[in-house]
């Protein structure tokens, strides 16, 4: 196994022009799929902090008592999800907002009375942060008779989720598309070292050299590639993420978020692949080259 | 023409026939070859002399019928069977066949590592045998840098390193001046007093006169006449 190990590295520098390239291929792939996938593990977490901050805001009927209010507040609290109700009235949000609006407060100076709605402002529990159980919940709150109207941004998730989903399909179609097409051109140029070399490979068969024998060092070689085709990829993209993070996370100062690179296990998980994408192109092009 | 030594039969072909496409190369070859003997195979170009080596080591396959080496029937081989088939021959070619990015001692190495022999033993046999043929010296030598005649050494030293039972020499001299080819031909009867099996393909009819044992004359395919050199 030692010499297998030691033949594929002579073979490596005795070809480092076509191993180069190879490599820097891997490398590139590699590089475009784990930016998806650091894009949207980032999205993914961009995603749940604003579903975090999601609140449903129920709006009342008018002139509804005081001691109704309480009732409703309570059974709003019994409900499946419901983390927290808090009644806003309709002097409160008034206020709130001319403390938000102070530039333009002569616009409440003419209003002969207030027309803003009673409101209970309804936080979930996190088990209830998603775009179904929002929508379910929504319901119960309509079917309050005292209930004029419940708003939950719903349009505006449900256009970011269904477009979160598209790009999530583009992005798996693309890794897809990039395993392949770098595992052909992995295939490719290692067929191009065993034609330059189809000479020597002829010559291993007629002193009696097995298959294994003159493949192994080919796979080692692949698997080599194949790794270290991650390891610069990933090292590409690390650079990138340093650079990227330092100057989006000034411009984002509200600490909103914070980029974070991939995980240990999802690195690992990568250049697992990017091995295998190595050897499958080996694979193929000994497959097609060697045969008796 | 044994000398006496081991009469028994190594290679035996039964009614051989090889074609290319419309192409006959070799046309009902039948012969026996006694372990121990030095064998010429004669003819002019496109006799069929190169057909004939490659069908005893499995570069081809007969079109018909059977050929058996040491008792083993070629036509019934497997594929993985194929490389144990090939330690049997120490093979030479016209054109050495060397590889050019390895140093001499690494393609005279390859046939021992192929086998799965220890380092130690590979480095003490190959100088060994490096020193036979006269060709210690140029252990880290490529062969670009090398004559025809060394190159065609270290040809022979990769082909006897193994112990083969039988040596194939296609026009091993084809390309060598007299002294080279000289040099050659007492490395080939050495081998053949230490036990191997010598079939040299050739047309070199001087070769076969310093030489002497049977020569089997090939004619566009045929096998014209056995003659006694």
């Amino acid at each position: 196994m030692i010499l297998y190990y030691k033949r594929a590295i002579s073979d490596i520098l005795d070809h480092k022009f076509l191993n180069t390239v190879t490599i820097i291929t891997i490398a590139i792939s590699i590089l475009i799929v784990s930016a998806f996938i650091l894009f949207f593990k980032n999205a993914n977490n961009v995603m749940n902090s604003w579903k975090k901050g999601i609140r449903v805001m129920a709006y009342l009927q008018p002139d509804i008592p005081e001691p109704k209010v309480s009732e409703i507040q309570m059974k709003i609290k019994g409900m499946y999800g419901v983390q927290d109700v808090r009644f806003i009235s309709k002097h409160e949000a008034l206020n709130l907002i001319k403390t938000q609006m102070k530039r333009q407060s002569s616009l409440f100076e003419n209003l002969k009375e207030n027309p803003l709605p009673d409101a209970f402002e309804i936080r979930m529990t996190t088990s209830l942060h998603n775009q179904e159980k929002i929508e379910a919940l929504a319901t119960r709150l309509e079917s309050l008779p005292q209930i004029d109207e419940v708003e939950y941004g719903q349009k505006w998730i449900r256009r970011f989720t269904s477009f979160f989903n598209l790009f999530k399909f583009v992005g798996y179609a693309m890794g897809g598309l990039f395993f392949i097409a770098a595992a052909f051109i992995v295939a490719n140029t290692s067929r191009l070292v065993l034609y330059s070399r189809r000479e020597e490979v002829e010559i291993m068969r007629l002193v009696g050299a097995t298959d294994r024998f003159i493949k192994a060092p080919f796979y080692i070689e692949g698997l080599i590639q194949g790794a270290l085709g991650a390891c610069f990829g990933l090292g590409a993209l690390f650079i990138a993420y340093v650079f990227i993070s330092s100057n989006v996370e000034q411009s984002l100062s509200s600490g909103f978020f914070t980029i974070q690179f991939l995980s240990a296990g999802t690195l690992f998980g990568i250049i697992l692949c990017s091995t295998f994408v190595g050897w499958l192109g080996c694979y193929i092009s000994l497959k097609q080259f060697l045969q008796y | 023409m044994t000398d006496g030594k081991d009469n028994s039969t190594i290679i035996r072909m039964f009614h051989v026939h090889k074609t290319y496409g419309n192409k006959k190369a070799l046309i009902d070859i039948t012969l026996e070859i006694a372990k121990n003997e030095f064998l010429f195979i004669s003819g002019p170009s496109g006799a069929g002399k190169t057909t004939l080596l490659k069908l005893l080591y499995l570069g081809e396959t007969t079109t018909e019928g059977q050929v058996l080496i040491d008792g083993m029937n070629l036509s019934r081989i497997s594929h993985k069977r194929i490389p144990f088939l090939r330690r049997k021959y120490g093979i030479i070619f016209q054109d050495y066949k060397l590889i050019p990015t390895k140093t001499v001692f690494n393609n005279v190495a390859v046939v021992l590592e192929a086998m799965g022999k220890k380092r130690r033993f590979i480095e003490k046999k190959v100088k060994s045998v490096l020193r036979t043929v006269g060709m210690e010296e140029r252990l880290q030598a490529f062969p670009p840098s090398l004559s025809g005649g060394e190159q065609q050494r270290i040809a022979v030293a990769r082909a006897v390193i193994g112990d083969p039972k039988i040596i194939l020499a296609d026009e091993p001299t084809g390309n060598l001046d007299e002294d080279s080819a000289d040099i050659i031909l007492k490395l080939l009867k050495k081998f053949h007093t230490r036990g191997a099996t010598i079939i040299v393909a050739t047309h070199d009819k001087e070769l076969i006169r310093k030489t002497g044992g049977r020569v089997i004359h090939l004619n566009q395919g045929y096998l014209q006449k056995i003659t006694a050199a």
